[in-house]
């Protein structure tokens, strides 16, 4: 047989939506095949019905040649499949060694043997190069530690198909390529390995074939070597895709925000953020870019008033905001778009029009001595959604929870541009998003840039830093790495200092 | 939209309530036919009856209030007994140590009330905002710290004339029954208070509605971060809020206390203050619908004890049918999302909305 | 000073033992991801059914009824329990509701059933549980006096189930499981964890403890039933948040809140305490808890995912 894992018309259909439309998927053995598509395009669907998450409503799953019914994660596991997922699947207060061995414990009579376990556990990471201390807690040890104890999950329960579900959106370009030595390394060993992507450069850096999925059904399947990444972005999308944006040159006014030697304490009571200092002029997007958790949260948080600093100051126009309330911020012309739209950004129980009215339901006319005007505050909305393009079932009167994710943010987009502030800072705004609603977003932030406005950018993702930037300042464990122009550095450089390696300085081999 | 589905599930869990009340009366050997027309007539027979009914319900309204606005705001309000009882208790005190004329002391014995009832609840409040010290455990250590406050400070300074286990009685000046009123139902408990309970739906629905005050509660109580984005203070709503629930509260004691009756007893616990859940639940958080389901459980208690004389059903049976509503409020997330379900395959074949695919959130472990 | 503590200390083991047992039910629930504000209502249904069976049986048997009794009203707190298992596990109800709602039904419905049996609802037993001495180590000086004279079977029962349920937790298979559900279910779920099971088994164990408390309260300190068993419940816990999850610690913060009742309850007999107004001493424990979950609140370990419905759903 020559195919490992082969899916066949596989129909998966959820109310509303039809997830996966007559997908065929095949994997052969000891080959990397990418699994390519938008947000929402239906490959996680699909990989999860691989893992034993959920039933096909039709179709067919081979392995080795023999048809099965995967119909909880532990057959897949007795198939030899498993899975690495995006949003890591770990108990903080567990060891690496109890977060593995969970599930198929090894056990004396009633007691588990955890220090058999632990050393089998460090026989395996030692075996494929991982690196992975069995007795630490997941709590204490690093993101991509944490990915390689999924890993060795897999590892452990001797999987042969190994699911990659984008793996690299939480490290570093340095991490990455670890990470896709990890992979070589698995193949090597006789590992087969799916890979759900929508990175095409780690597509073409690695993965033999690529399936590319759009809309719940299979576009085609390409051999990744002969195929450029503008065609696989094509097949993605469904018509050609502009990476870069359309940026006037301009040449950037007074400053808007200051800050300067900034620190801040986090939740763990440790200091997020060291000393740091930055400007952004009006007129330009200064992008922050840096690893997940490196102290952009602290970052935004002391800006916008939701932390209070240690040391250091804020200024806004000159103005030291330092010590205002989020409000006062807000009022002095200070717009954010959050991180997590569900969490920050919307209270999804409220009306699309109350969401609009969040940061101005104070001032007249939306409302005066305490009663609210809602014909002002209608009539506002209306405006809002047709300027944004919002598209919402029941008008302004939409349950903002009834919203798709794009139109949600959106509607956030629209509401902090609404309040023309001469600040706006903007945070993993397109996240989750698929082609169309990211540019749409990436257009709108360039047009308040060319309008004069401070944009602050905190991204991610290094090519939307790339595309939309005038300057890059680089955060590493709170401190700023430093600061260059766009247009005079590259991803290679960047990526540098991410991991903290300052311009000019030389990495020990 | 919304009040159809959760009125659907509003009365399905009355009807599955007295469904369970009735099968009770019937494996207990009783006949619920019987059991359920002594309930109503005891209610509902004539004027004096209707006006226990009424006057039974006015606490219910107040503690439904209470504990909705709670709700609504995000927060559960366990502690409505023990700020009723701190309610009545101020208002006791009050009416026993002032001796003015009716205008000006009944006026000063409700203030005194809603402000022990806000103190009450605003302490689980604060700790709750500041401490993020979960509302439920604080406010039954408070409904019990209420108990024993009574227990000792009635004897002590309010010791009743023939029973230690009492208040003094309160004087006319001080109570809420007015002649007229009382008169007017041929000498039934209905007082002022009810008329007070009305004016409280009112407030409160203008308050949660049209009022900014309102809406910061209510985008707090959906989602604190958000709010706090937005720069609204999460910490002040939350005390805030707790103060209104428990000043409704305390109101809903002065009604009782210096209303309905005109002592204080030591060793009880209101049930009221429990009751208010159920009502508040029935009424789906909603200040209109709390007061439809305070009149329906006030029914409920005024008519047991005619059924009770009748037929020798325990009038136990109301608090059980009462307990099993609220045991099926609780499921209503159930019958919710069987609604939805409903509601979302209309919508796929009208086709035309956008529906929420599975977002990827990027992320490690935090 | 001495003699004090000797006299208290049986009323306050007494008190503190069905306080004990219900905590660690509750503990087993809340480390699953299963929130109980039942306790209270369990209590009460074990109180009642073990009341019940009891009085029943003990005509038949005397000596032996109230081991019965305390068995039956295992099992009933553990099929009570269901009520809220499934609103909460099966249903995703918001989980204090539905256990408020099972202290209501439960009060309600004990003293309405009571009621049709004795008329005043009170149902009373004659022989409750005995005390005895333990040979050889009642005779160690002071504490044997304290620990190991006129102690209850029933102590040691709780006792033995109080290092039980730590060795289940921390050291099976079964412990590690529960603990993923109660941190991480999706976690626990992708391993090939059956979270459902797990959680229906904890609320199940945490009603049967319960239930078993209510039990003791009856056979140890009461002797009848009458429809209340005054906040114990809702004192386990805050007990279980003093006691930081921990069975050990759950020990300790028992312990406390037994001896602080006792003493409020016993302080008119003893001359020292009788000084001090019986409104302070009543409302101690209350205000002592609160101070706890203040200075508790920072730290807390709670359970990550204790209190939220498991969705498959989500991911």
């Amino acid at each position: 047989m020559e195919y490992i894992v082969e899916m066949s018309n596989v129909r998966k259909e959820f109310p509303g939506i039809v997830a996966n439309d007559d997908i065929t998927l095949q994997l052969k053995q000891g080959e990397i095949h990418a699994l390519l598509g938008e947000n929402g395009a239906g490959k996680s669907t699909l990989m999860s019905i691989l893992f034993g998450l959920y039933q096909p409503d039709q179709g067919t799953i081979k392995i080795r040649g023999e048809e099965v019914n995967i119909a909880n994660p532990n057959i897949a596991n007795e198939l030899g499949i498993g899975m690495v997922h995006q949003h890591f699947k770990l108990v903080h207060n567990f060891t690496v060694t109890e977060n593995i061995i969970l599930g198929m414990e090894p056990k004396r009579g009633f007691t588990v043997q955890l220090k058999t376990a632990s050393a089998r556990v460090r026989e395996l990471s030692e075996k494929y190069g991982l690196n992975v201390e069995p007795d630490a807690k997941i709590e204490d040890i690093s993101v991509g530690m944490q990915q390689r104890v999924e890993i060795l999950k897999m590892l452990y329960r001797n999987a042969e198909v190994l699911i990659f579900d984008e793996p690299t959106s939480v490290l570093t370009p340095q991490e990455i390529q670890e990470l896709m030595k990890i992979m070589r390394n698995l193949i090597a060993e006789g590992k087969s390995i799916i890979l759900i992507t929508h990175k095409l450069k780690e597509i073409k850096a690695i993965a033999d074939r690529c399936t590319v999925i759009r809309r719940g059904k299979v576009i085609g399947t390409v051999d990744v070597g002969s195929t450029t990444e503008a065609r696989m972005a094509e097949m993605m999308v469904g018509r050609e895709v502009t990476f870069k944006v359309a940026k006037e040159l301009r040449k950037p006014g007074p400053v808007i925000l200051k800050v300067c030697d900034l620190t801040v304490q986090n939740n763990r009571k440790v200091l997020g953020l060291k000393k740091f200092s930055l400007e952004v002029r009006s007129g330009e997007i200064v992008g922050v870019a840096g690893v997940d958790g490196n102290g952009q949260a602290e970052l935004v948080e002391a800006i916008s008033g939701l932390r209070k600093a240690e040391s250091g100051q804020v200024h806004l126009k000159e103005k030291d905001i330092t010590q205002m309330s989020v409000g006062d911020r807000i009022r002095s012309g200070m717009a954010f778009i959050p991180e997590d739209r569900h969490k920050h950004g919307l209270i999804l129980d409220y009306s699309v029009e109350e969401n609009l009215v969040l940061k101005l339901y104070k001032q007249e006319p939306y409302s005066k001595k305490g009663l609210l005007n809602k014909e002002s505050i209608h009539q506002h909305a209306e405006e809002v959604i047709a300027e944004f393009d919002i598209r919402a079932g029941q008008g302004v009167s939409s349950s903002t929870r009834s919203l798709s994710g794009g139109n949600q943010q959106k509607a956030i987009v629209g509401r902090e541009i609404d309040l023309n502030p001469e600040l706006l800072i903007a945070v993993q705004p397109t996240r989750g998003l698929d082609v169309g609603a990211i540019e749409y977003i990436h257009k709108r932030l360039v047009e308040q840039r060319d309008k004069g406005k401070a944009v602050l950018l905190i991204s991610l993702e290094l090519d939307e830093i790339l595309n939309l930037s005038d300057r890059i300042a680089v955060i590493n464990s709170g401190e700023l790495v430093g600061t260059v122009d766009a247009a005079a550095t590259n991803e290679n450089e960047i990526g540098l200092m991410m991991a903290g390696v300052k311009r000019g300085e030389k990495i020990e081999a | 939209m919304k009040l159809n589905k959760e009125g659907v599930v509003a009365l399905v869990a009355v009807f599955l309530g007295l469904a369970a009340g009735a099968i009770l009366m019937s494996l207990t050997g009783n006949n619920p036919f019987q059991g359920y027309f002594y309930l109503v007539r005891g209610g509902l027979m004539n004027a004096e009856r209707i006006g226990n009914t009424l006057a039974t319900a006015t606490p219910l309204i107040l503690t439904g209030l209470s504990v909705a606005f709670a709700f609504k705001t995000g927060l559960f309000n366990i502690g409505a007994a023990g700020q009723m009882l701190i309610g009545g208790l101020a208002a006791t005190a009050v009416g026993l140590s002032l001796d003015l004329p009716k205008i000006i002391l009944l006026p000063l014995v409700l203030l005194a009330a809603i402000l022990g009832g806000a103190i009450w609840g605003f302490l689980p409040g604060f700790l709750k905002a500041r401490y993020n010290v979960h509302e439920v455990v604080a406010s039954i250590m408070m409904n019990w710290i209420a108990y024993w406050t009574v227990y000792y400070v009635v004897p002590q300074y309010f010791k009743g004339a023939y029973l230690e286990t009492e208040s003094r009685k309160i004087s006319e000046a001080a109570s809420l029954k007015v002649e007229w009123l009382t008169d007017l139902f041929d000498g039934s408990y209905i007082n002022l208070g009810f008329f007070l309970a009305i004016l409280a739906v009112v407030v409160v629905a203008f308050l949660l509605n049209r009022t900014t005050i309102g809406y910061e509660l209510k985008a707090v109580g959906f989602n604190r971060f958000a709010s706090e984005y937005a720069g609204i203070g999460a910490n002040r709503s939350i005390v805030l809020s707790m103060m209104i629930a428990g000043a409704l509260a305390g109101l809903g004691g002065a009604t009782f206390y210096v209303g309905y009756a005109s002592i204080i007893q030591i060793g009880v616990l209101p049930s009221q203050g429990f009751d208010g859940v159920a009502v508040s639940l029935l009424g789906v958080n909603s200040p209109w619908g709390v007061f439809g389901a305070a009149i329906f459980l006030g029914l409920l208690h005024s008519g047991k004890g005619f059924m009770n004389a009748m037929t020798k059903i325990p009038p136990e049976i109301a608090d059980t049918i009462i307990a099993t509503i609220i045991y099926f409020s609780a499921m209503a997330v159930f019958i919710e999302g069987f609604w939805e379900w409903i509601d979302r395959k209309k919508r796929v074949r009208a086709n035309t909305t956008e529906v929420n695919q599975d977002e990827e959130i990027i992320g490690g472990v935090r | 000073m001495l003699d004090i503590i000797v006299q208290v200390f049986p009323y306050a083991i007494a008190f503190t033992i069905p306080l004990l047992i219900t905590a660690l039910g509750g503990l087993f629930s809340e480390r699953s991801g299963v929130v109980n504000i039942g306790l209270e209502g369990l209590m009460v249904v074990g109180f009642f059914v073990g009341a019940l069976v009891t009085a029943k049986l003990e005509v038949f048997i005397p000596g032996s009824a109230v081991w019965f009794g305390l068995l039956a009203a295992f099992i009933a707190g553990a099929l009570f329990s269901l009520l809220h298992a499934f609103a909460s596990i099966n249903l995703n109800a918001n989980q204090v509701i539905s256990g408020t709602a099972i202290n209501m039904i439960a009060g309600a419905l004990t003293v309405y059933l009571a009621r049709n049996i004795t008329g005043s609802g009170n149902i009373h037993i004659i022989h409750g549980m005995v005390r005895r001495n333990i040979p050889v180590l009642d005779k160690i000086p002071i504490l044997g006096k304290l620990f190991f004279t006129q102690t209850y079977a029933t102590t040691w029962l709780v006792l033995a189930i109080l290092f039980g349920s730590w060795f289940i937790l921390y050291k099976t298979a079964f412990g590690l499981r529960l603990r993923a559900c109660g941190e991480h279910p999706q976690a626990a779920d992708s391993a090939g964890v059956n979270v459902y099971r797990i959680r229906y088994l904890a609320v199940m164990i945490s009603g049967a403890f319960a239930g078993l408390g209510g039990g003791i309260i009856l056979v140890t300190y009461s002797g009848e039933f009458n429809g209340s068993v005054a906040g114990l419940g809702f004192l386990a816990l805050a007990a279980l948040i003093f006691g930081q999850w921990k069975p050990l610690g759950i020990l300790g913060a028992t312990f406390f809140f037994g001896f602080a009742s006792t003493i409020a309850n016993v302080s008119q007999v003893i001359p020292t305490l009788s000084r001090i107004p019986g409104i302070i001493l009543k409302n101690f424990p209350y205000l002592v808890t609160l101070i706890v979950l203040v200075i508790f609140s920072k730290s807390s370990h709670a359970p990550r995912a204790s209190g939220e419905p498991y969705d498959k759903g989500k991911r």
